[in-house]
């Protein structure tokens, strides 16, 4: 089921919090939300939900105009950043809660909870209460509750944001598989370029609550539409005004025409590559990634004095 | 469209709470302005400023206030005992403190009666003194102080009194520096709760006061009295004085508690 | 001041205030249990206990859910005056049960303005049950309202939203979500409520004319008894109010625990 941003806006008070976006979601994608806080990408989300509602701007959902259309009325499945447990509720009541509120018959009820509970994990633990389990299982409970109606879009607000880097990675590796099992056309918000970039087929990248560019990660990475993006996503030197990926600074040990003299203060050998970093005459940074062979055949050391040759620049008006 | 659905909600929650709040608080209140001021403001002030209005205006203002700065001392150190000692039967201490919360005010002034009455066990009588107001006053507002009090104490860690201790700092330099400055906005919350019910009292007060005019007869006994004679106009000229009292004390809780959260907001 | 000191003072303070003459009235009681006896089971005496426990069981469900909607408002909602509204529902707690008595007393006495009204149309209202009803919620308005605001603060609005997303609309996520959430703040205010309204005294003292055995609460029976030198039977009264206010008291005590888990 696809989803269309069109032309939307919301402020909140002088802040303007989502400026004219607008966004087109292929059924069964997965779609990252990427920008900095503040950025507005979870009051997209939230607006996409009905739990904000745009002050200009349309919402269609499957194309049909969803813009005016209450929360419970959307069939989508939201999970929060901090969970939202029901903590007054089993594991077992909090999935089962949806299908509860659509009076599903109990048999039902209790199969499609079955069933969900071993998707996420959790079976056995269907009797005890959020307050007894891990942030990771929590957030694969509120998973599974927002899974239990069958919604026809998924959408995560920074759903592995609260957990420590090791469940982090792991609940990560999950989603992906759990889409491909499940299909589910899932948007997710993130400030973690890495995360959007592994996880997600379509990123969309919004700064100051505007739309800077959508694309698979690749075009991301490779094709930067702004500066903003460019720096967001991946690392970038900024040399003579030009931007340029550390993976692009060529270094040589002789003087070049095309060259700038810099000298050799930090390397650091990250497994298979080689990190390099610079200063030039005025004394700005450089850094360059060099493969381990390309870095033991140049023999380089720090304080050695060396030539940068940028290859890709890129210039970019705003 | 939800925008509009999301206002029709509140206005119909708001509907109910302010129809609510006119039919049961705003409009007896209003009639009892309008009944002070129904004699003109020289017979309102004729009303409040006779002899025995303003006698008992006096002792009770004055009494109230001794009462709560009492509070502050004995609720003060009451919640620190019950805080940072430890003996067995804390927690019977404990739930009784909300004792006066609970129990009716006239069984309250009966209890003093029984004690500090011509029928002490004791041998101490009071009653009808000015001794028995203060008993009284100090029991209906015994919690206030304790239960403001309690709460902030419990939050402080109690190691930066240790650590003001290794310092070496005496007991009294360690609570005047680390302790008091913390639980300061919560004594005076309390004392400033303490007063408005103090103030207001009637039920522990009608027993064992005797309500002697220029003597033991506190506002609220007086504008009770003026209401049994049938003298209305002056019975709500004083109410309106107390009143006026209430939402002074009312707005200087809300003024404590906007300074003691300071910290707090960003 | 040591800390040994400092623990006999407020537990003699305590026991000076509280305790000791609480103690004296059971002892006094039970030295003649006869008259005690005839006290609580003369006519007069059952019918303001009936009348006590009615008038609180009108007013604690009138309270409960005034409190819940009030409190929904201001902590849910956004609208202009609300300060004024927060200031608003404390007057209760600040104000003389009197002076809440004499307003009532005004408004609906025979030359007020709602009771000219029902003088014409033949309602007795001031001196009967309905105007000891309205002072009795008067006076225990705000605290269902005080315990319920700070714990829908803390508990914050997420559940409910992941309520709404899950299809629920706003009354089965205010009975499923909301309304369990807050349930501990609700019955820690209904005791609240139900204390103050079985304990009433001043107000309802102005309003309700003190007719024996038609409206004499059992509160206003104790002064009334004890007007009429019978001090046993005042005690005696007296006794099962305080053993009232102990159930209260345990029941706050067991509760409150429960709030901050």
């Amino acid at each position: 089921m696809s989803i269309v941003v069109r032309s939307v806006s919301k402020r909140f008070g002088d802040f303007v919090a989502v400026d004219d976006v607008s966004l087109e979601v292929e059924g069964g994608s997965l779609t990252a939300l990427l920008g900095p806080s503040g950025s507005g990408k979870s009051t997209l989300l939230r607006i996409i939900a009905g739990l904000e509602w745009p002050d200009s701007g349309e919402i269609l959902l499957s194309e049909r105009d969803a813009t005016a259309l209450a929360p419970q009325k959307r069939n989508v499945g939201f999970v929060f950043q901090h969970y939202a447990a029901f903590k007054h509720m089993t594991v077992r009541d909090n999935v089962a809660f949806g299908l509860k509120v659509r009076r599903r018959p109990k048999n039902e009820i209790r199969e499609r909870v079955d069933e969900l509970l071993n998707l996420v994990q959790l079976h056995g633990f269907g009797d005890r209460y959020p307050a007894q389990l891990s942030g990771g299982q929590r957030q694969r409970m509120s998973l599974a509750r927002a899974l239990a109606p069958e919604p026809q879009v998924l959408l995560l607000d920074e759903p592995f944001g609260a957990l420590d880097a090791r469940v982090r990675a792991e609940l990560r590796d999950w989603l992906i598989r759990l889409h491909d099992v499940v299909h589910v056309t899932t948007v997710f918000v993130t400030h973690d370029q890495e995360e959007a970039m592994e996880v997600a087929d379509q990123i969309a990248v919004l700064n100051h609550g505007r739309l800077e560019q959508v694309g698979p990660p690749r075009e991301l990475y490779d094709e930067p539409a702004s500066k903003f993006v460019m720096t967001f996503v991946g690392d970038a030197n900024v040399i003579d005004g030009a931007l340029v990926r550390p993976h692009d600074v060529e270094l040589l040990t002789e003087p070049d025409e095309a060259a700038m003299e810099a000298m050799i203060v930090r390397v650091t050998i990250l497994g298979r590559d080689a990190k390099v970093e610079l200063h030039d005459d005025g004394g700005a940074e450089i850094v360059a990634l060099l493969t381990r062979e390309r870095f033991e055949e140049l023999d380089l050391w720090r304080g050695q004095t060396v030539w940068v040759r940028p290859q890709r620049e890129r210039v970019f008006t705003t | 469209m939800r925008a509009s659905r999301d206002r029709a909600g509140t206005a119909l929650s708001l509907g109910f709470v302010t129809t609510f709040l006119t039919v049961l608080v705003v409009l007896p209140i209003a009639a009892l302005v309008w009944e002070s001021t129904k004699a003109g403001s020289q017979g309102f002030w004729d009303a409040v400023s006779s002899p025995e209005s303003v006698a008992a205006l006096k002792l009770t203002i004055g009494t109230a206030v001794a009462v709560s700065l009492l509070n502050a001392v004995l609720g003060t150190i009451t919640a620190w005992v019950l805080v940072r000692d430890e003996f067995r039967g804390k927690s019977l201490v404990n739930a009784i403190i909300d004792l006066p919360f609970a129990l009716p005010t006239i069984v309250a002034g009966l209890t003093l009666l029984a004690l500090y009455g011509p029928r002490s066990p004791i041998g101490v009588d009071v009653a009808f003194t000015r001794t028995a107001i203060v008993l009284a006053m100090m029991f209906v507002t015994l919690p206030f102080v304790v239960r403001t009090v309690q709460p902030v104490l419990q939050e402080l860690d109690p190691e930066a009194e240790e650590a003001a201790r290794s310092l070496g700092a005496s007991g009294l330099t360690s609570f005047r520096r680390v302790i008091f400055p913390n639980i300061f906005p919560g004594v005076l919350s309390g004392m400033a709760l303490a007063l408005a019910k103090a103030i207001g009292e009637f039920g522990a007060l009608v027993i064992i006061t005797g309500n002697l005019p220029f003597k033991t007869e506190v506002s609220s006994v007086y504008i009770f009295g003026r209401i049994e004679s049938g003298d209305t106009a002056a019975a709500a000229s004083v109410a309106v004085v107390l009143l006026a009292l209430s939402f002074v004390l009312l707005l200087s809780i809300g003024v404590i508690r906007h300074f003691a959260t300071r910290h707090d907001r960003a | 001041m040591s800390r040994l000191g400092l623990r006999l003072l407020a537990l003699a303070y305590l026991a000076t205030i509280l305790v000791a003459p609480l103690v004296i009235v059971f002892w006094r009681t039970f030295e003649d249990v006869g008259a005690a006896w005839d006290a609580l089971s003369a006519p007069d005496t059952i019918h303001a206990f009936k009348l006590t426990l009615l008038i609180t069981a009108i007013a604690v469900p009138v309270n409960t859910v005034f409190g819940i909607v009030c409190a929904l408002a201001i902590v849910r909602r956004r609208f202009p005056g609300k300060g004024l509204l927060n200031a608003f529902i404390d007057l209760p707690l600040a104000l003389s049960p009197v002076v809440v008595g004499l307003s009532l007393f005004l408004l609906y006495g025979r030359e007020g303005w709602f009771g000219v009204w029902l003088g014409r149309h033949n309602i007795q209202f001031l001196f009967a049950l309905p105007a000891m009803i309205v002072a009795t919620i008067f006076v225990s308005l705000p605290f269902v309202a005080r315990e319920v605001i700070p714990t829908l603060r803390e508990v914050g609005d997420e559940q409910e939203q992941a309520s709404r997303t899950l299809g629920a609309g706003g009354w089965q996520t205010f009975w499923r979500i909301t309304l369990p959430s807050i349930r501990w703040a609700v019955i820690y205010g209904v005791i609240l409520t139900t204390a103050r309204s079985l304990g009433e005294y001043g107000a309802v003292a102005v309003v309700s004319g003190r007719i024996q055995g038609q409206t004499e609460t059992a509160t206003l029976r104790v002064e009334e008894q004890y007007e009429q030198f019978n001090l046993p039977g005042a005690y005696a009264i007296s006794i099962v109010l305080a053993l009232m206010a102990i159930v209260v008291l345990v029941a706050m005590t067991t509760i409150r625990p429960k709030e901050t888990a």
